[in-house]
């Protein structure tokens, strides 16, 4: 089997497990409703969607077209059901695969990406479910105001080592779109909730200088 | 049932929650044996096989904790079984507190205290669910359009597709590095994020430097979980220092 039929395969398997994940999660409220004769009505369901699914469901949208060509084929599909992409399964993807030594459209880099993120996946589920069993005896520890600037940070933490490896490998592509999102965010930081939307700005405008900067003949 | 009577961590919700939880593991399980049966299949070195597990699993556990605290925050007027049901599948907190918030008010109840009307938590429940799923409907629909148009750029130009795919990773590094500045007109609490991405950045270069100079090979597989968890301890002990 070559790369090809491998791809393809996974696309098959892919489908199978997301479409059953769907199903899955839409079985969850319609079987509370059911056993708990709860069914909400149409309008206040309505009324709290139009509160987020403008900005969700656009979001949703860019994460897909955005993250696929960097998770592969077998990452995109379990990344989207499992959730928390770009702060956990994006970055593990690419982490992994920069300390492999292979790119995301390598059949190397497709392994890679799929086990990173199948294994952030099982430890992030066992770590819940773990603090689910032991809330009690947790919580008070994990609500510990000495802790609490520690996991306020975790963004700052996380994109501080992943952005200089990327940064200093590829700064003539970085230093446009970097200095644009510093100064966008400094100038409006009520931004920083909807930084889902500006990844493609980001994304455009690395692109646009890079284009530039190819044809110049300034990019090998 | 009344809905007085309503118990948002009642068995049968937690029957539920095992019941997703089971599911996403078997998944991921799968695709995790599917993977590394390749990886045999092509002659992939296994320590590198190796390397990736351990490595991601490290750097998997603080993020993890931080997803646990949301579950744990959410719970508090909730109950445990939903949060728990949505931050394994698909959501982030990000997603699901707003949606929370949104529906309680719609419907004029205060999210202060847990709740108690099976209707209510119902419909929340529907907000959460609905608002999260074109993440997962339009992935299987939109995946190969976007992975032909990949295909199709860098069949045309080899070299551009390379530079093509880096100003993808920028685009997301940039936006969300740029974040990390948004509260810097507050003053010295502002700077905090600032300073706690500088130290990360400056961790991660050292590790690169003992990899690269030294030969320490061991730490590349390890060097963004040490810099993001010291960088995160780095945190909690100049907290006082930038909010005196």
């Amino acid at each position: 089997m070559n790369f090809e039929e491998y791809n393809e395969l996974t696309h098959k398997r892919g489908k199978i497990w997301i479409w059953s994940a769907a199903s899955l999660i839409l079985f969850v409220p319609v079987a509370l409703s059911v056993k708990y004769n709860a069914w909400p009505g149409f309008v206040p369901v309505l009324k709290g969607l139009l509160g987020v699914a403008p900005i969700f469901w656009t979001v949703g949208i860019i994460e897909i077209i955005t993250f696929t060509p960097m998770l592969g084929t077998a990452g995109t599909y379990l990344s989207f059901v499992t959730g928390n992409v770009t702060a956990l399964k994006v970055p593990a993807a690419l982490n992994a695969m920069e300390s492999a030594g292979f790119n995301a459209e390598t059949e190397e880099g497709e392994i890679i990406s799929t086990i990173a993120i199948a294994v952030s996946s099982i430890v992030t589920t066992i770590i819940i479910s773990m603090g689910v069993l032991l809330f009690i005896y947790i919580q008070p520890l994990l609500s510990s105001p000495a802790l609490k600037p520690a996991f306020d940070n975790i963004l700052p933490a996380l994109f501080g080592g992943l952005g200089i490896v990327y940064i200093s490998k590829n700064w003539k592509i970085a230093v446009a779109p970097v200095v644009f999102m510093i100064a966008l965010f400094v100038m409006v930081p009520g931004l920083a909730s909807s930084v889902g939307i500006l990844v493609p700005v980001g994304i455009l405008i690395a692109l646009g200088f890079a284009r530039i900067m190819y044809k110049k003949g300034w990019l090998e | 049932m009344n809905t007085l009577q309503f118990n948002p961590n009642s068995p049968f919700l937690y029957g539920l929650a095992v019941l997703v939880i089971a599911f996403i593991l078997v998944q991921s399980a799968y695709f995790l044996f599917h993977a590394i049966k390749r990886a045999k299949a092509i002659g992939m070195d296994s320590r590198t096989i190796k390397r990736t597990i351990g490595s991601t699993s490290f750097f998997t556990v603080a993020p993890a904790v931080s997803i646990l605290l949301g579950v744990l925050s959410l719970a508090q007027f909730l109950g445990l079984p939903l949060p728990w049901i949505r931050l394994s599948v698909i959501g982030a907190i990000t997603y699901e507190l707003p949606a929370a918030t949104s529906t309680a008010q719609a419907l004029a109840i205060s999210l202060s205290q847990t709740i108690s009307e099976a209707k209510n938590y119902s419909a929340i429940a529907w907000v959460m669910t609905l608002g999260i799923m074109p993440s997962i409907v339009f992935t299987p629909i939109l995946i190969k359009r976007i992975q032909k148009g990949v295909v199709n750029i860098k069949t045309k130009d080899s070299a551009w597709g390379n530079i093509f795919m880096t100003s993808l990773f920028m685009g997301m590094i940039s936006a969300f590095s740029g974040m990390v500045f948004s509260r810097v007109k507050e003053g010295l609490p502002g700077l905090l994020p600032v300073a706690v991405l500088a130290v990360s950045a400056v961790i991660m270069a050292c590790c690169g430097f003992f990899v690269q100079k030294k030969g320490w090979k061991w730490l590349e597989n390890y060097a963004l979980p040490f810099s993001m968890l010291l960088s995160m301890a780095f945190a909690a002990v100049a907290y006082p220092f930038f909010n005196a």
